[in-house]
């Protein structure tokens, strides 16, 4: 049994080891100074960097998350508080449905719903298709954690004469306060690296850009594109992009472990 | 025949005091389950009622139907009345929200907000609804916790967590968080049988402290502890108010079969 265990931590770590050496050993020649801080250079020439793309990618996930985090952390406390009430169980069902649904299927919604109105590409369209994905997971997480607060808990709060609404707002919520923040961070950094729903949504910028309603670069869109290229240089790029995307999305998860820790502790 | 003049006496030592609850006929069910069967008793006003009866009884129950908490439970449902000052708390439009206010709750074990700190833990009842200013809270609090005898191990660490306290403390807590909302009645389910003997037995004193200015309803299966601490006692049995009188009396003058049984130790 202990050896089925161990071979099978290996088979998971493995890949993950596997990746991050590769991504290190190519991605880290290309990192400096002038990746963090410069525009990408004209096709064909060397040097440049990705500053505009990483700012962008921070622009998107912010956007989503404003998309994303209420609905998400308001559905999932209603599902707990009410979990055999009618709506939950279509809304339940929904969050699974929208879960496994394609995410260029999620690009293509924003296209329709925001793109095609507006008659041009943007940043907001791409933050919406990202904070649609948010929605699932962070309330599927926060419904698990708002459930293990203590029934105990809320009898206080009740047995005080504060209504039910206030409750669950200021009193259930903030106690699963941790576990709905780790769980914001886990889906963060699973949107973070989305190519497929920014390609006809944000689709991507060669210069800075902080107005939501114009079109923005971002990380998976500029290595993607620069993985495509004839050139040695953007091909280092591209390395060194997807290595600082993995760092930001490695980062995210280490704060939401430590955030869950603390949660642990506070119990 | 030899029982009438103890049962006129004991209606008349119920009868000298101001009411504070009149529960009238109070049914209460868990989905088919019949908890109560019909509970008719006289709650005076500033003393301690202790309601004693073996595990399951309806003890819990009865005391969660006096202020709107039973209903809470899904599938929970009462009947009867409840009057305080002669109204009925369960008449349509009354605002079970501010029948909590009025009658207050602590609970078999201590349950502070685990995200407050102790000052928080007992502001909360004022804060969450939105009432108190900054110095009127700093008041209410002290008072809260001077009444509740937990003051002087607090006063210097106010700010941490409810929850670094002991488990007596914590109880403590939870009566002073009660308190500073000013109800007119405190009700403790089984409130130190969580604890360690010294914290139940400071527990006790405070019960008894707290009835010189508000009226406490106090659940325990413990005798002893419903003996030293209650100025009346009603002994509940299978949902049903078995015997109810000055807490002396019963205990040594019961005048049921069954509450002698049950105070001598042959069940429960
Ligand atoms: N939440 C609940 N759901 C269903 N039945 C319950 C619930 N709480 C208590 N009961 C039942 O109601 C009866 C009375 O319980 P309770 O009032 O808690 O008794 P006591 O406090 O005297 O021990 C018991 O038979 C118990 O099993
Ligand atoms: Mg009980």
């Amino acid at each position: 049994m202990a050896v089925i265990t161990c071979g099978c931590t290996l088979l998971v770590l493995a890949p993950l080891f596997f990746v991050l050496v590769f991504l290190v050993g190519t991605g880290w020649s290309a990192l400096n100074w002038d990746f963090f801080t410069r525009l990408p250079g004209a096709a064909g020439e060397t040097g440049g960097g990705m500053t505009n793309a990483i700012a962008g990618t921070l622009l998107l996930i912010s956007l989503a998350g404003v998309v994303g985090i209420p609905i998400g952390v308001l559905g999932g406390t209603f599902l707990a508080e009410y979990p055999a009430a009618r709506l939950s169980q279509v809304t339940r069902f929904a969050a699974d449905v929208m879960n496994g649904i394609p995410s260029i299927v999620m690009g293509l919604f924003a296209y329709v719903l925001i793109v095609l109105p507006m008659r041009h590409f943007s940043a907001l369209a791409g933050g919406v298709a990202l904070g649609v994905m948010l929605i699932p997971t962070v309330m599927r997480t926060t419904e698990e954690i708002v459930r293990l607060v203590p029934h105990s808990v809320r009898e206080a709060s009740l047995a005080l004469g504060i209504p039910q609404w206030k409750t669950t707002l200021r009193v259930v919520i903030p106690t699963a306060a941790a576990g709905i923040v780790t769980g914001i961070m886990v889906g963060l950094a699973r949107i973070a690296g989305e190519t497929a729903p920014l390609l006809f949504t944000a689709f991507g910028n060669r210069f800075w850009n902080w107005n939501v309603l114009r079109p923005t670069a971002a990380l998976p869109l500029q290595i993607f594109a620069y993985a495509i290229s004839p050139f040695d240089d953007w091909h280092r790029q591209a390395w060194a992009g997807a290595l600082t995307l993995v760092s930001i999305v490695l980062m995210v998860n280490i704060v939401a472990r430590y955030a869950a820790s603390r949660q642990v502790k506070s119990r | 025949m030899m029982e009438r003049p103890v049962v006129e006496r004991r209606a008349a030592a119920l009868i000298d005091h101001t009411t504070a609850i009149q529960a009238e006929n109070v049914h209460a069910w868990f989905d088919r389950l019949h908890a109560l069967r019909g509970i008719t008793m006289t709650i005076p006003e500033r003393k301690v009622t202790a309601v004693i009866g073996p595990s399951g009884c309806g003890k819990s129950t009865f005391l969660r139907c006096l202020n709107r908490m039973h209903e809470l439970v899904p599938g929970a449902r009462v009947s009867g009345a409840v009057l305080m000052d002669g109204r009925d708390i369960y008449t349509p439009g009354v605002d079970p929200v501010q029948v909590r206010r009025r009658v207050g709750m602590v609970f078999q074990k201590p349950n502070p907000f685990p995200t407050m700190t102790i000052y928080e833990n007992v502001a909360a009842g004022l804060t969450l609804a939105g009432e108190g200013s900054r110095k009127t809270l700093d008041e209410i609090v002290e008072q809260s916790l001077r009444a509740a005898a937990l003051w002087d191990e607090v006063k210097d660490r106010l700010r941490k967590p409810g929850t670094s306290l002991s488990g007596g403390q914590q109880q403590r807590l939870c009566i002073a968080r009660a308190l500073a909302v000013s109800p007119e009645v405190l009700l403790m389910d089984e409130p130190a049988s969580a604890l360690d003997p010294a914290s139940t037995l400071r527990i006790e004193e405070l019960a008894r402290d707290l009835a010189k200015d508000i009226t406490i309803v106090i659940v325990t299966h413990n005798m002893q502890q419903a003996a030293r601490v209650s100025d009346f006692t009603a002994f509940l049995l299978d949902g049903e108010l078995v015997e109810y009188g000055p807490t002396n009396d019963l205990f040594t003058k019961p005048r049921e079969r069954r509450t002698e049984d049950y105070i001598t130790g042959r069940f429960g």
